[in-house]
């Protein structure tokens, strides 16, 4: 199963750090999330854009995860040479990380 | 009574037709609209480097011509950072405008967010400047420095407002001060009632992104996503209807498309957030961890719970200084062995830039149909099966006339390159590249020498 499945996420930058919501749509499938979704596999998933440390931030009120990804964006978004400059699309690459239900 | 708020717009370039479906129909009191982003602070340095007298976003007048009318009809005041680098420039041509069309309005202009000719006496009082994350020595940059603006809080909006402003025009101030300012106008809150104020920031922050409050960019798949979003064309900014305890219900205007729901409203909530327990302002510190969103169905979710902590000593500034210069091109292929061909050209451009001894601090190379936006996260196992690729080169280095230099390597391998080379970009003019630097100065430092000045046009 993919993270596209249970969930579904936002991004944003700010400086050279961009930041993924997390959001799972009930309880059950945030228990998933809040397992499989780890600092780890997140920064071994993002390996080649998040230079720097990946940060966890768990929201029981609202069945979610902040993740920050340290160091990801070339300096800033008027700095980087890529497309998606400011990180839209890290987000979407978050949901296809294959995550383990059991 | 209750206070109604509505989104202008997120970002400059964002559309003003929801603002006046706002206008129309949402019953609201005050429009906050955020023009500025760390990127649009570049854009407007750019243009002020060209022409002293800009730096302001110039979507100010044209959309406060379109909106003044229905707003005077309706009552309603507008609070905007339009004035981005030149808050007082951005008035001037607002007032010469407003003139010609015989309109009056009593105008507030918001300065002192600029810093960058005073970065050596801040340094000099005590404040080091050096780099909020990396910790580095300012004086490697200082020289490049191009701008530096602090963020500004509510208060000074709270005074414009006192005075009697129907137009708030700032620069640099927190996104979300331009929402907390009329509820603690309103509601005369105490500037410590943490509480109120995380409220208040909480609101801010779900409407200071226009659409993206209210089903846009809802990056969800499946039954309840995205394409279950009614009306995109008709999509309405979210709207705040805030009690005077700090209760908000976040709304749009009846009959636009779009969605404000548990879903939607919370993807904006986390969005640009940092530590969520710790989402600082210049105003309160507020923690999420207590929030509660409850949906109240027809596009109306209850927000409440928000904790405030104390606000801190300091104001964050952001400079940017200049940081090189990029050189680029692109090229597309067609089917068969589209990407083949793109990745050939790619490896000539690369051993044609080592023997020519062009040398750059990095080659940047995207296809575009595969891989340009997901980078090395993107699935290229069928990559060979392309109908078409676009490759997008681009060169960083710190000398302008070697990033120009770069495009010109490309235009010949249409005729002596692999076959079917397409779409060539053209000759594109090199770009400038800013770096970003976020610092701290202490509050008072800062807020000594914020004026608010109000002006009848």
């Amino acid at each position: 199963m993919r993270l596209v499945d249970i969930a579904h996420a936002r991004s944003g930058d700010k400086g050279d750090r961009a930041d993924i919501g997390l959001f799972a749509r009930n309880a059950a499938d945030y228990a998933i999330i809040r397992r499989t979704v780890t600092a780890e596999r997140v920064a071994a998933h993002f390996r080649g854009i998040a230079a720097g440390p990946v940060e966890i931030w768990p929201l029981d009120n609202l069945w979610a995860i902040k993740i920050v990804l340290n160091g990801a964006l070339q300096g800033n978004a008027a700095r980087s040479l890529r497309s998606d400059n400011l990180g839209k699309c890290l987000a979407a690459a978050l949901l296809r990380m294959e995550i383990e239900t059991t | 009574m209750g206070v109604r708020i509505g989104a202008g717009l997120g970002f400059y370039g964002d559309a003003w037709a929801p603002v006046a479906a706002t206008l129309a129909r949402g019953e609201v009191q005050y429009i906050g609209s955020d023009h500025l982003s760390e990127l649009t602070l570049a854009i407007l340095q750019k243009d002020r480097m060209k022409d002293p007298g800009a730096g302001y976003t110039r979507d100010l007048v044209p959309m406060m011509t379109a909106l003044w009318p229905a707003a005077r009809q309706h009552g309603v005041k507008f609070l905007l950072n339009a004035g981005g680098l030149n808050p007082q420039g951005a008035a001037a041509v607002l007032a010469a405008e407003f003139a010609k069309r015989g309109w009056q309005a009593k105008v507030a202009v918001v300065t002192g967010d600029g810093v960058l000719d005073r970065l050596d006496e801040l340094q000099a009082a005590g404040d080091s400047l050096a780099h909020m994350d990396t910790g580095a020595d300012i004086a490697s940059v200082r020289e490049r420095m191009l701008f530096a603006n602090a963020y500004l809080g509510a208060q000074p909006l709270v005074e414009a407002l006192r005075q009697g402003a129907d137009i708030v025009l700032t620069g640099r101030v927190a996104d979300a001060a331009l929402f907390m300012a009329p509820l603690i106008h309103e509601f005369d809150w105490a500037w410590d009632d943490w509480q109120k104020l995380a409220q208040a920031l909480t609101v801010g922050h779900l409407l200071e992104c226009s659409g993206q409050g209210s089903g846009g960019n809802f990056n969800a798949y499946g039954e309840h996503g995205w394409q279950s979003i009614p009306d995109y064309p008709h999509l309405g900014y979210p709207i705040a209807e805030v009690s005077a305890d700090g209760t908000a219900v976040i709304t749009k205007a009846p009959g636009t498309g779009g969605r404000v729901d548990f879903d939607t409203l919370r993807q904006q909530l986390l969005y640009e957030v940092h530590n969520p327990h710790r989402y600082f302002s210049p105003d309160v510190v507020l923690d999420m961890g207590t929030l509660r969103l409850t949906d109240l169905g027809n596009d109306r979710v209850e927000v409440k719970g928000a904790s405030g902590l104390p606000r801190t000593d300091s104001l964050k500034i952001v400079g940017g200084y200049a940081d090189g210069w990029a050189g680029s091109a692109t090229i597309g292929y067609c089917w068969p062995q589209a990407y083949q061909k793109a990745r050939a050209t790619e490896r000539i451009v690369r051993q044609l830039l080592a023997e020519r001894k062009l040398d750059y601090e990095e080659i940047h190379s995207e296809f575009i149909g595969l891989d340009s936006l997901l980078g090395p996260l993107a699935d290229t196992s069928r990559a060979d099966e392309l109908n078409e690729v676009y490759l997008r080169m681009l060169v960083r280095t710190p000398d302008k006339r070697l990033a120009e230099a770069f495009p010109r390597q490309i235009p010949w391998l249409g005729l002596s390159g692999p076959p079917t080379a397409s779409g060539f970009s053209g000759i594109e003019p090199a770009r400038a590249l800013l770096g970003l630097w976020p610092t701290l100065a202490r509050r008072e430092l800062i807020e000594s020498q914020v004026q608010v000045t109000v002006t009848n046009t």
